[in-house]
């Protein structure tokens, strides 16, 4: 009898233990979920020297020096209703850009390495302070959108060429004649993606009612040609076709695929 | 009047230091002190040192992230003073959700359903499976999973920086402790409560009853927000260990002196 109550007891502990086991593995399944979804927060532009996305969300511990550290209030730390990871510091250039400070506040004023100024090349002048060069910072890419700019239809605006700290570098105005009338010059605003900040001031000055111009993150605003395509016009990439050829030859046989057991954990 | 001061000094005390920390942090967003930058996650001092929060330090490297140097040495100095001397003391002196959760205490008071049963039952441990669980969900999402839906951290940054949909989380904090369960986030759920139990359990200030003082009217154990840790009231003396945040709140209401702060004794 007394034999059959310490069984069934254990039995019963099993049981909890279970139960609780297995609350904690749904818990842990939908946390997990949702710290997923919100992780995706694609369109989210971050203060110069961010590492790239996936690392500066591990990274960032949303302290919020970098917001006080600003000087044009740009950054703010999202809440729970705004497009990015709880906490994690973005800016909207069409309420406020970045205005590139030269000596970068935000960056130093990082604890944790989110804001790294290892991301951005140097200045040269600076070489010893270790300043980073603002105007290599890579927060993001402008975009245009030719169908609502209004140079683009051919009345004349310039707003966003001026605004921009790089002006005729990371945005070019390309004369071409307008067809409509066929009298007139077209002056297109047109980006270049090397030279471009991502810092928002065009799009901060873009005079439409929605901006025509506008910066998005460079992983959202880029394409991938792949690796197989080469610019056979370009010696740099003839000698990557070389590269890959003296590859193939070395492992030509299918068992060195296997011997070769490096390559299969890598792409090259 | 006077009274009211003695019968709730280190309430008064414990106010003061929850909101005088918030105002510091709050002067550098609006009027520039510099004396506290940032939040409890990381907070620079005095321009010189940062301290932060090694919880959340601990789900960045769960996450596969070391912090810089900053925010590390920052999580190590507090992880010492509050293992070594204030214990679990962050929680009532500190943590600007206490005056929420102390709030839903004091409203549920006075709606008469102290005592109550309360409407789900949760096991006071689960906050050390939150805990853990939250630093698995860390690892395999890549993300300090605790903090991106931190509700201490959501309402710390509101104060300081505005709030905006963010509140939401703070009420359903207030309505659970209010209408679920009796402290139900901060004795129940709470992962940084968890941390800061698990760390304090050989930290220097702690309270200690004395039995022979002591008449068993347990106004002690009602205004306890972890009345479990008062098991040796009336039957043992010694300290009170646990969960215990040195709230001080039994010292306050005991008339007989039965309890009161004292140093940690290794030897007992
Ligand atoms: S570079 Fe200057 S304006 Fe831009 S985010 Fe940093 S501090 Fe703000
Ligand atoms: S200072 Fe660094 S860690 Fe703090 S919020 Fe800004 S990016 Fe994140
Ligand atoms: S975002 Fe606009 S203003 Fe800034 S660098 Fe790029 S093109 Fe110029
Ligand atoms: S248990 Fe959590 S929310 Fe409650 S006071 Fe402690 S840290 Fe703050």
């Amino acid at each position: 009898m007394a034999d059959k109550g310490v069984k069934n007891g254990r039995r019963k502990a099993l049981k909890l233990m279970f139960r609780d086991i297995g609350l904690a593995g749904l818990g842990g399944i939908v946390w997990g979920a949702t710290a997923t979804k919100l992780k995706a927060s694609e369109l989210t532009l971050r203060p110069p020297g961010a590492l790239l996305e996936e690392d500066f969300l591990k990274a960032c511990i949303r302290c919020g020096n970098c917001v006080e550290a600003c000087p044009y209030d740009t950054l703010k730390l999202a809440d729970i209703d705004d497009h990015a990871s709880a906490g994690s510091p973005f800016f909207i250039p069409r309420t406020t850009p970045c205005y590139m400070c030269p000596d970068v506040p935000c960056i130093p004023a990082c604890p944790s390495g989110a804001l790294d100024a290892a991301t951005i090349p140097k200045e040269e002048s600076h070489e010893k302070k270790a300043i980073p060069d603002v105007e290599k910072a890579r927060m993001g890419i402008a975009v245009i959108d030719q169908e609502s700019c209004l140079a683009y239809w051919g009345i004349q605006c310039d707003a966003c060429y001026r605004a921009c700290p790089l002006m005729g570098e990371a945005i070019t105005l390309e004369m071409k004649r307008n067809e409509r009338t066929g009298k007139h010059a077209l002056l297109e605003p047109v980006v270049h993606r090397d030279v471009c900040t991502g810092c928002g001031m065009c799009e901060h000055a873009c005079v439409t009612e929605k901006a025509a111009i506008f910066v998005l993150p460079r992983a959202v605003a880029t394409g991938m040609v792949g690796k197989h395509y080469i610019k056979g016009w370009e010696r740099e990439d003839e000698r990557r076709l070389k590269e890959l050829k003296d590859k193939k030859e070395k492992t030509s046989k299918p068992e060195d695929i296997l011997n070769n057991w490096e390559s299969l954990f890598g792409d090259d | 009047m006077i009274e009211y001061f003695k019968n709730n000094r280190y309430l008064i005390l414990r106010r003061t230091t929850q909101a005088g920390l918030l105002l510091l942090f709050s002067g550098t967003q609006w009027w520039g002190w510099k004396l506290l930058t940032g939040t409890y996650s990381s907070a620079r001092v005095f321009e010189l040192f940062y301290l932060s929060d090694p919880h959340a330090v601990l789900q960045a490297m769960a996450a596969g992230f070391v912090m810089s140097s900053d925010a590390l040495i920052g999580a190590l100095i507090i992880l010492a003073f509050y293992a070594l001397l204030a214990g679990r003391s962050f929680c009532s002196w500190v943590c600007p959700l206490n005056m929420v959760t102390d709030l839903a205490k004091w409203t549920r008071g006075k709606l008469k359903l102290s005592g109550h049963e309360n409407l789900i039952k949760i096991n006071r441990k689960t906050r050390y499976w939150v805990l853990g669980i939250g630093l698995v969900v860390s690892w395999f999402a890549g993300i300090a999973a605790f903090e991106i839906i931190n509700p201490i951290t959501i309402f710390h940054r509101g104060i300081i920086f505005g709030i905006g949909l963010g509140w939401m989380a703070v009420a359903a904090v207030f309505l659970f402790d209010v209408l679920v369960v009796e402290h139900g986030w901060c004795g129940h759920l709470c992962p940084l409560g968890a941390f800061y139990t698990i760390i304090s359990r050989f930290a220097l200030v702690k309270v200690s009853h004395d039995t022979e003082k002591c008449t068993l009217c347990m106004k002690c154990k009602d205004v306890c927000h972890e009345e479990q840790v008062l098991f040796l009231i009336g039957e043992d003396s010694g300290y009170i260990r646990g969960a215990c945040s040195i709230c001080a709140r039994c010292i306050e209401v005991c008339d007989d002196d039965a309890l009161k702060f004292s140093v940690f004794n290794y030897k007992t």
